[in-house]
């Protein structure tokens, strides 16, 4: 049975920002994430880029800006996971792999970010295991000295991603790792997420490339509004889509161009177009009366969790 | 009317190695046409030097015609994969169309815009409502050829189909040729009448 | 209230000040600055409270009226250092010699010692309130014009920027709804930091003759007729005057300060 490493209960991240003149916004970024990872499990959040996914990472690591407001809960086996424990732990225990070179240190040598900051006689021991992983991930001896500039696209992934492992992690946060890569670097980074997997480690992948997720992750979270409205198998999404039940889910699933590239219309709302009810009333299908006037709760269906007024319709088959 | 590229040829200057060399292709209105090729291959440097962004050996011909005059409408409008960096922080989004051509109201809500998102500024909007502003900006009467590179890469699959199913309708009704350039082979399949492969006709 | 607020009303505030000071000495009469002899070089008391000089006349509207000059000259200063700034920044647009001359330019004034320079165009100008202005302006647009060129660098790399042309802007369009939108921040803060150094640049340059003349009393000429005098315990003669131009300065930093970060980005939203 393998441990539940990360747990994120009610999570709301939102931003003070400054409107037109004096008025300041509260801007809801994130509204009652939950979800968990286990040891071995890969789970992709799922959401369009800008959606603010991205500062899930960033809360859990605890570098939100100082303008962001971070409420609910977050466990770390266990353990409550405040201020304190969240900078003991990055770099640590809990790792990131950022989204691209540019957030390395552009005048460090490769190496030296690596290792990063400790004594010189840690160094010797960590520069071994630095040089160790880095093999393991097919980077030269040459990679050691280069600047970031110096890097091949596919050559700079392979370094964000061994970098991370270096401090052997039991949690490594991916914020978007495909972007800009052929096909090859994608099912090499890909791979390596498998492969970290397999190592026990648990992997958050966030993500807007469906496909990615798809082919990599156990458990697929779909962003909507910045809520998560159905927490899926990726094993869910073949077929018709029948075992899928978000009517936003589907809508995803079929507008894929390898199955149907179904058109439905309408858009997601903006930040602060954000609403009492539940965000995805003005595209669905199938409203109800409940469904103009509050925001669905994510509840448990079976193995899934899924944010819906009619889920519960769906047991039934009525749906 | 054709597109062409011919003997397109382009390295970096600080480079021994040509990123494309002797690349010849063409592009004829009405016609929508797919490239696929992975990122570095170069697809995004031939997108430019079509559109006239970047200058390379060999010509760029439009309609017979070799050099396009200055501070004219380029009749081959180009596309970027991020729209964000392609409008001016302090302009508000109906200045950014504006710019290019008056778009009347219902083509704007036609590709679901909503009145509201004219006066904000872009960094209100994400990537999804940004690009709807950049490809309808881009569809001027006067543009003949529209080159896309990698516009829906960035976005969910949903806003994917909104977007192609747009572009499409108008470049059949009003006649343009359509360089789709992506490197996910089941889009180009799906929207492309035709696909090149940017290896075969690169002799680099 | 909010940070953006409180920094607004700091910089109306400091503004107010110095809009005050140069309103009221217009409306200073020149009975206020009558000689009084038998009350000259007094130290400073309540009818006096900046005491007097060795005319008898009252310090504190001497100090007033000068600070208001002061602050003229400094103003004018500063527009005319900002002109020129964006002049030439708009030269080394046009072609790549032209750049390089610029920049030759701006390499060869921020070489000379300020004082230098204004000495000299003051002098050649035959002094005066236009002289010293001129001066002034002159010597000031270096800092300014290197920041202009390299913001204007950047953004020409920007894709909206290639995309104008596309749709068959002018350059003169571009220059104009593009790039003055963006850096008309960087300009604004500018010419208000200028300010402070213009001032002291005046006061020095009067102090050591070669600018204004008594009859155009600004703080510079204040203080350098009291060095005669200090000999002979008259502190207060240079005290005030010395002071108040100092926190006409710091007042001036103070708005250009909370300016920068009402107007930057990245701390737009704290």
């Amino acid at each position: 049975m393998s441990e539940e490493l990360l747990k994120v209960s009610n999570i709301s991240i939102s931003f003070i920002q400054y409107g037109s003149g004096l008025k300041q916004n509260i801007l809801d970024v994130i509204s009652d994430l939950t979800l968990d990872i286990s040891q071995g499990e890969i789970v992709a959040v799922l959401g369009s880029s800008g959606s603010g996914k991205s500062l899930l990472a960033h809360g859990i690591l605890g570098i939100l800006p100082s303008n962001a407001n971070l409420s609910g809960t977050m466990h770390y086996r266990g353990e409550p996971l405040n201020q304190n424990l969240k900078e003991k732990l990055r770099g640590d225990e809990i790792a990131l792999i950022p989204q691209s070179v540019k957030f390395l240190d552009p005048l460090m040598k490769i190496s030296e970010q690596a290792i990063g900051d400790c004594t010189e006689e840690e160094k010797e021991e960590k520069k071994a295991i630095q040089r160790e992983v880095f093999e393991k991930y097919g980077l030269s001896k040459e990679v050691d000295d280069m600047y970031p500039f110096q890097l091949s696209g596919g050559m700079a992934r392979r370094v964000l991603v061994s970098t991370a492992l270096l401090s052997n992690p039991k949690l490594v946060i991916a914020d978007e790792p495909t972007p800009g890569l052929d096909e090859r670097s994608i099912k090499e980074t890909l791979n390596h997420l498998r492969q970290m997997a397999n190592d026990n480690v648990g992997v958050l992948l966030i993500t807007h490339d469906i496909n990615a997720a798809l082919e990599v992750a156990d458990k697929i979270a779909i962003f909507y509004a910045g809520y998560v409205i159905e927490i899926a198998n990726s094993s869910d999404f073949t077929g018709d889509g029948e075992k899928l039940i978000h009517p936003y889910t589907k809508a995803l699933y079929h507008a894929l161009p390898q199955n149907d590239f179904k058109l439905t219309e309408g858009h997601q709302p903006l930040h602060d177009e954000l609403l009492k009810y539940c965000p995805y009333f003005e595209r669905c299908e199938h409203p109800t009366d409940i469904c103009h006037e509050t925001i669905p709760k994510l509840i448990d269906i079976g193995d899934k969790k899924i944010r819906c007024n009619r889920a519960n319709e769906f047991k039934t088959g009525e749906f | 009317m054709i597109l062409k590229g011919e003997n397109i040829s382009f390295k970096y200057p600080s480079s021994d190695n040509y990123l494309i060399k002797d690349l010849n292709i063409s592009l004829k209105s009405s016609e929508i046409k797919g490239l696929v090729g992975d990122s570095g291959s170069g697809k995004s440097t031939l997108c430019k030097i079509l559109a006239g962004f970047k200058k390379s050996e060999g010509e760029v011909i439009i309609d017979g015609v070799k050099k396009t005059k200055k501070n004219i409408f380029n009749p081959v409008q180009l596309i970027f994969q991020h729209p964000e960096l392609t409008m001016n922080p302090k302009w508000k989004m109906k200045d950014v169309l504006k710019e290019s051509w008056d778009v009347d109201h219902d083509l704007i809500k036609e590709f679901g815009i909503q009145e509201s998102w004219l006066n904000r500024w872009p960094n209100e909007l994400s990537g999804g409502e940004l690009q709807r502003f950049a490809v309808l900006r881009a569809l001027s009467p006067k543009t003949k050829f529209l080159i896309c590179d990698e516009i829906t890469t960035m976005l969910d699959a949903v806003t994917q189909v909104q977007i192609w199913e747009l572009v499409t309708k108008i470049a059949k009704e009003r006649n343009i040729g359509l360089l789709v350039v992506s490197h996910d082979k089941d889009l180009v399949k799906r929207i492309c009448d035709d696909v090149i492969y940017l290896e075969e006709i690169n002799n680099n | 209230m909010n940070l953006r607020t409180k920094t607004l009303l700091i910089i109306s505030l400091t503004a107010l000040i110095l809009i005050a000071i140069v309103i009221n000495s217009f409306f200073i009469e020149a009975s206020s600055l009558t000689t009084n002899f038998p009350m000259r070089n007094m130290p400073p008391s309540f009818e006096h409270i900046f005491g007097t000089d060795w005319m008898g006349r009252d310090m504190f509207t001497r100090t007033l009226k000068g600070l208001g000059l002061s602050i003229q000259v400094g103003a004018f200063a500063s527009i005319v250092s900002t002109i020129i700034a964006v002049i030439l920044t708009f030269v080394s647009r046009l072609n790549k010699y032209l750049d390089s001359f610029v920049n030759w330019l701006i390499d060869l004034f921020a070489s000379i010692p300020h004082l230098l320079v204004i000495i000299l165009v003051s002098i050649s100008l035959g002094g005066g309130l236009f002289g010293v202005i001129i001066a002034v302006g002159v010597s000031h647009w270096t800092s300014l014009t290197r920041v202009l060129r390299a913001e204007i660098k950047q953004i020409n790399t920007f894709e909206y920027i290639a995309l104008s042309k596309s749709f068959g802007k002018s350059n003169l369009w571009i220059t104009g709804k593009h790039f003055l939108p963006l850096v008309l921040t960087q300009i604004i803060l500018g010419t208000i930091l200028i300010f402070p150094h213009a001032i002291m640049h005046e006061a020095s340059v009067t102090f050591l003759g070669f600018g204004l003349s008594p009859h155009e009393p600004a703080i510079g000429i204040i203080l350098s007729e009291s060095m005669k005098y200090l000999a002979t315990g008259a502190w207060w003669l240079a005290f005030f005057p010395g002071l108040s131009l100092l926190l006409i300065i710091l007042i001036f930093d103070l708005i250009g300060d909370n300016l920068r970060k009402l107007l930057d980005p990245t701390k737009a939203h704290e």
